[in-house]
């Protein structure tokens, strides 16, 4: 039985269930859909409730993974295919070509200087701009660049290849070619995270309408001292330095009529961790609109306190909408005041946008051959006594993809995997077990 | 102090000589007579925009490469992205450098990186020296770029000082005993257990009660509809206890542990005798009780006020009060600020679970209907309140509803008076808009105007400000049931510094990173899950117990640990078995014995972790701290203010 496991995921769930079944001899190979490691938590400014700087504590864990002797990191990969059970699977991985050889590339990053296709950044929830060859980050990992096919000008028209010229390690090679790799493993962990939801479907926050309101994710970017700004809070419409910012909680989540009735368990810590932080960048004075604050983790109610009493942040009760922008770009937020309907108005405002399953959540589980609940969380097998399994013997979740979590929750859980994934891997075979249950 | 100390003689632990000479000449004089030439390396990060948007960082790496000794210097964006660390490797192999500098972050996250990546190269990890600029620089000196970078160079300028004078030193490997202590039979406990058994380890599982379940024995269910707690977790009691890889001892205690990753002596009091075990790692799931709230909304003044978990076990032996039709939870009674300052994470779930299921299943749960005489009753409502109330309780013909069609539509009334409510994640919340929906009401309440609750005849009056009508309110009620926070073990002190392991500001134990390392403890080979780390459901104190088992499991898997080696060197000659260094230590790895020299401490290297409390206490300075000798700190603290030629 091969002592392998397939992880599906390099975030921080899928990197801490690797580096522990490394650690213990395990070869893992570890599947991610982007260019880099990281996830999400490798977008997030700081993380609640010590304000640890998140990509600083995360980079270290994605540097140990690749340079793991037992881990085998594949960026910029899917899984196609997977067949067999448990002890036994056999995955087909395509590996898309990045255009550039992985093991020349210095990381230099002139040919993303040269390159003259720009188009929206990803990693900065589209506030910036990269270019059609670029690393993701500059704490990617691998450190390499990815040209992505559908916006490089040489796939386009046959002309340009700048990159190619420019790169004086000569890794840049359009000739390289999409491969299937097959791999045998005993286990797999699936840790694919979340994605933001696309709030301009609720008109009622005039997200995508108004120029100064920004998604949680957005705004984490702006915050970040190597985000777009630089770290400098500016607004979209006048690049001005806000003096009243509103974090609208729950939106589209805790709301049945947009699919969404859970509660995404980490965005009133995200919201008061924002608020706090503004004091740093700048006299901002940050209101946030709550249903329920939810303050329940180690610390958290404490952490919340201080944001009232030493950080002057203002909760406020109520649901809340934007029901308008003023000439000078400012929100009109309208909320309940007792009863009574109340506006005010804000420079910026925060959505704390609901967190939902991966986009393509049902066709992984249907390519594993397991089940997600109606709202595209992959279901486990016994919420109390078998939290991380799935129905499938030897395939395992771990994270945000199977319910919310926040980061401490997603690394126990990348940890309970790789503990059920080894129990797996020692397991004696099936037909054995069953032999003996047939004696008894 | 002998230059380069051959590597049999640092991991020796005694009989270092000391510099006499050395030790006379006043500090200024302390320059160095090197027997190999130093080539020092300097690599300054600008870690993006957090050191390079305050400190010039070229300008520190410009200044470094003039100090003595320096023969390399270079500024990277970010020294630990993989470019960053090829560039020291680089450094190492093109300029033949023999110590190594890194003027970055924090040690605390990144000192692991670097020293294995100067190994990659063939150096050895202890000769490289970290400086923070990032924490000591640019983020407390972010207004003043000027003077921030002053304070870098003059910290680079320490750093170059100090790594001069490091030695090398080789690690000891120390092998891992293949078997695990539990302590604690709950479920995560039981579920660290069963996990580490399965991956092939035998495991001690120590549990306090004559029987295995924990907390949870005392619950009615687990879960809404789920059925009684034992036959759901039964199934998880029989695999443990039928586990040929794991001894379960009941009514047993861990008395003492002591020794050190890889290798821990317990003693276990098995039904009062003793019982002595090797193991290679512990995990601690003692579990945590239920605050009581003594004095607090009635509670041991009326009968019929009661917790949540003593509600529960009424549920489970189906011994609630009879005629009870009326139930008012009341949430964070003790917690958030009132008695404990945290919120327990779990009373609003488990109170909306057992709100919920009184709604949904009150005939089973509190007897016939035909069995009840009264109906709760509401008391000095305000007038305008009542109309309300008249209104909604019309039919749609009009006609307002009897009293006895308005016993059948309520049946049974719930309340659940909350701060607010923490019903997070999927399920939990789907609870709570179901409780709303089978007409539970949720009332709100400020913790500056809590509810109170006096007795009036039979019946509980709860007396609430309700924060929209703006009016107090009476509401008679027949059983109260107080949510309180779960609260640490009462030994969990003693636990703690049985395993030198620390507890956080409420009593919990702590972890090493609330972040990245949740249940791990800063000391090696002792890990932490459930209710014992702070509030966590079941699903949840499952999980943090198979991930103890995957740390666990990983550390023995692996077989073998690497021993601290910057361990403290004690000069016999000087040492007076004062025993103060084995009293301070707080890791247990100094203690005094008498031996030919009479009484003189010893080192046990593999229990050290290198802190120097020892070395810093002793009156005699018999004790040296590799690479931490008073010659390399004073001339660290001396280069603070000037250069100091080599």
């Amino acid at each position: 039985m091969p002592e392998n496991v397939l992880v599906i995921g390099g975030g921080v769930a899928g990197i801490q269930a690797s580096l522990d079944l490394a650690e213990r001899g395990t070869l893992v190979h570890l599947v991610e859909r982007t260019p880099s490691l990281g996830g999400r938590m490798a977008q997030l400014d700081k993380t609640f409730p010590t304000n640890d700087c998140s990509i600083c504590i995360l980079a270290p864990k994605m540097a140990e993974c690749y340079g793991h002797p037992n881990i085998n990191v594949m960026t910029y990969s899917e899984v196609q295919e997977v067949t067999g059970s448990a002890g036994n699977f056999t995955v087909v991985v395509l590996k898309k070509s990045r255009y550039v050889d992985e093991s020349i590339c210095t990381g230099c990053g002139k040919c993303s200087e040269k390159c003259p296709k720009k188009v929206p950044n990803e990693f900065e929830m589209g506030l910036d701009v990269r270019k059609a060859i670029y690393r993701p980050f500059p704490q990617a990992v691998p450190p390499t660049h990815t040209i992505d096919r559908e916006n490089c000008i040489y796939f386009d028209t046959g002309k340009c290849k700048a990159c190619e010229k420019f790169c004086e390690a000569g890794a840049v090679n359009f000739e390289m070619e999409d491969q299937l790799l097959e791999i045998e493993v005993g286990a797999i962990i699936v840790a694919t995270g979340y994605d933001v939801w696309d709030p301009t479907e609720a008109a009622e926050y005039g997200y995508g309408k108004y120029p100064n309101i920004y998604t949680s994710l957005e705004f984490e970017r702006l915050m970040n001292a190597s985000g777009p700004t630089k770290g400098h809070i500016q607004r979209r419409s006048d690049e001005k330095e806000p003096k009243t910012v509103a974090f609208i909680q729950c939106v589209g989540a805790r709301n049945a009529q947009v699919g969404h009735p859970y509660c995404c368990s980490v965005c009133c810590m995200y919201s008061t961790k924002e608020s706090m932080l503004m004091k740093e960048h700048g006299d901002i004075k940050c209101t946030i609109f709550y249903k329920d604050l939810r303050a329940f983790g180690k610390g958290f109610y404490e952490y919340v306190e201080r944001a009232k009493t030493d950080y002057d942040v203002e909760y406020v009760n109520s649901d809340a909408t934007v029901e308008g922008e003023t000439e000078s770009g400012n929100l009109i937020v309208a909320y309940d005041v007792e009863g009574k309907r109340a506006t005010k108005e804000f420079e910026t405002v925060v959505l704390a946008t609901c967190l939902i399953p991966r986009e393509d959540a049902p066709e992984l589980a249907k390519i594993l051959g397991i089940d997600t609940d109606v709202y595209h969380f992959f279901d486990v097998a016994d919420r109390i006594l078998k939290p991380l399994d799935t129905k499938v013997d030897g395939i395992f979740v771990a994270g945000y993809c199977q319910s919310p979590v926040d980061i401490p929750e997603a690394v126990a859980q990348g940890s309970g995997a790789a503990a059920r994934a080894s129990e797996t891997a020692g397991e004696k075979p099936k037909a054995a077990e069953a032999v003996k249950e047939a004696i008894t | 102090m002998n230059e380069e100390a051959p590597n049999e003689e640092a991991k020796e632990t005694e009989e270092v000589t000391e510099d006499e000479e050395a030790e006379e000449k006043s500090p200024e004089e302390q320059t160095v007579d090197l027997p190999t030439e130093r080539r020092v390396g300097v690599f300054v990060c600008h870690c993006g925009s957090n050191i390079g948007g305050v400190v010039d960082v070229p300008s520190v790496a410009e200044y470094a490469r003039t100090l003595p000794g320096v023969v390399y210097a270079e500024d990277n964006l970010y020294t630990c992205a993989d470019d960053g660390l090829k560039a020291i490797q680089n450094g190492i192999k093109e300029h033949n450098l023999n110590r190594v500098v890194v003027a970055s972050c924090t040690p605390r996250t990144h000192a692991p990186l670097f020293q294995s990546t100067c190994e990659e190269a063939g150096l050895n990890k202890y000769l490289f020296t970290f400086v923070n600029i990032r924490e000591h620089c640019s983020w407390v000196h972010m207004k003043e770029p000027e003077k921030a970078t002053e304070k870098a160079r003059e910290l680079v300028r320490m750093g170059v000082a100090r790594v001069k004078l490091l030695e090398p030193f080789e690690e000891l490997k120390n092998p891992v005993e293949p078997k695990a202590l539990v302590i604690g039979g709950g479920v995560s406990g039981m579920n660290a257990a069963k996990s580490i058994a399965n991956q092939g380890f035998p495991v001690y599982l120590v549990e306090r009660e004559d029987k295995l379940g924990g907390f949870v024995r005392l619950l009615n269910n687990l879960y809404l509809g789920g059925g009684d707690t034992m036959e759901t977790i039964q199934p998880l009691i029989d695999d443990v206890a039928s586990n040929e890889n794991i001894e379960v001892l009941l009514s047993s205690e861990v008395k003492n542990v002591d020794g050190y990753v890889g290798d821990f002596d317990v003693t276990i009091d098995v039904n009062g005798e003793d019982k002595n075990v090797k193991v290679g790692s512990v995990i601690v799931a003692t579990g945590a009780l239920e605050y009581i709230p003594d004095g607090l909304f009635g509670y041991g003044m009326y009968d019929n006020v009661v917790t949540l978990t003593e509600f529960e076990i009424m549920c489970r032996v189906k011994k609630l009060p009879p005629k009870v039709r009326s139930i008012a939870f009341i949430q964070c009674v003790g917690s958030r600020g009132q008695k404990v300052s945290y919120c327990s994470r779990i009373c609003c779930n488990v109170a909306t679970k057992n709100a919920l299921n009184i709604v949904e299943n009150y005939n089973e749960m509190l007897g016939k209907l035909e069995d009840v005489e009264s109906v709760p009753v509401e008391l000095h409502a305000p007038e305008e309140v009542m109309q309300r109330r008249r209104r909604r309780r019309r039919r749609p013909d009009g006609a307002p509803r009897s009293a006895e069609e308005r016993r059948i539509a309520h049946q049974v009334e719930v309340y659940v008076f909350n701060r607010t409510m923490t019903t997070y994640g999927v399920e939990h919340e789907l609870y709570y808009n179901r409780a709303r929906e089978s007409g539970v009401r949720f009332v709100r309440y400020r913790y500056e105007r809590p509810p109170t609750v006096t007795r009036e005849g039979d019946q509980l009056i709860v007396t609430y400000y309700h924060e929209t009508l703006k009016v107090e309110r009476k509401l008679a009620v027949d059983m109260v049931v107080l949510s309180t926070p779960l609260v640490p073990q009462e030994d969990a002190k003693d636990i703690s510094q049985m395993l030198k392991v620390p507890l956080g500001p409420s009593g919990f134990f702590l972890e090493a990173h609330v972040k990245l390392r949740p249940v791990d403890f800063a000391t090696d080979g002792i890990f932490i899950c459930g209710t014992a780390k702070g509030p966590a459901d079941i699903t949840e104190s499952v999980l943090q117990g198979l991930a103890t088992a995957s740390r666990a499991g990983s550390l023995m898997k692996k077989g073998y640990v690497q021993a601290e080696v910057l361990t403290p060197q004690i000069d016999v000659d000087r040492c007076i078995g004062c025993g103060i260094c084995e009293s301070v230590c707080p890791y247990k790895a100094i203690v005094v014995k008498r031996g030919d020299k009479g009484l003189k401490a010893e080192v046990i290297p593999a229990a050290c972790k290198g802190c120097g409390t020892c070395g810093a206490s002793c009156p005699m300075k018999a004790i040296t701290m590799s690479n931490y000798t008073d010659e390399q700190l004073t001339i660290e603290g001396i280069s603070s203010l000037r250069e100091v030629p080599v």
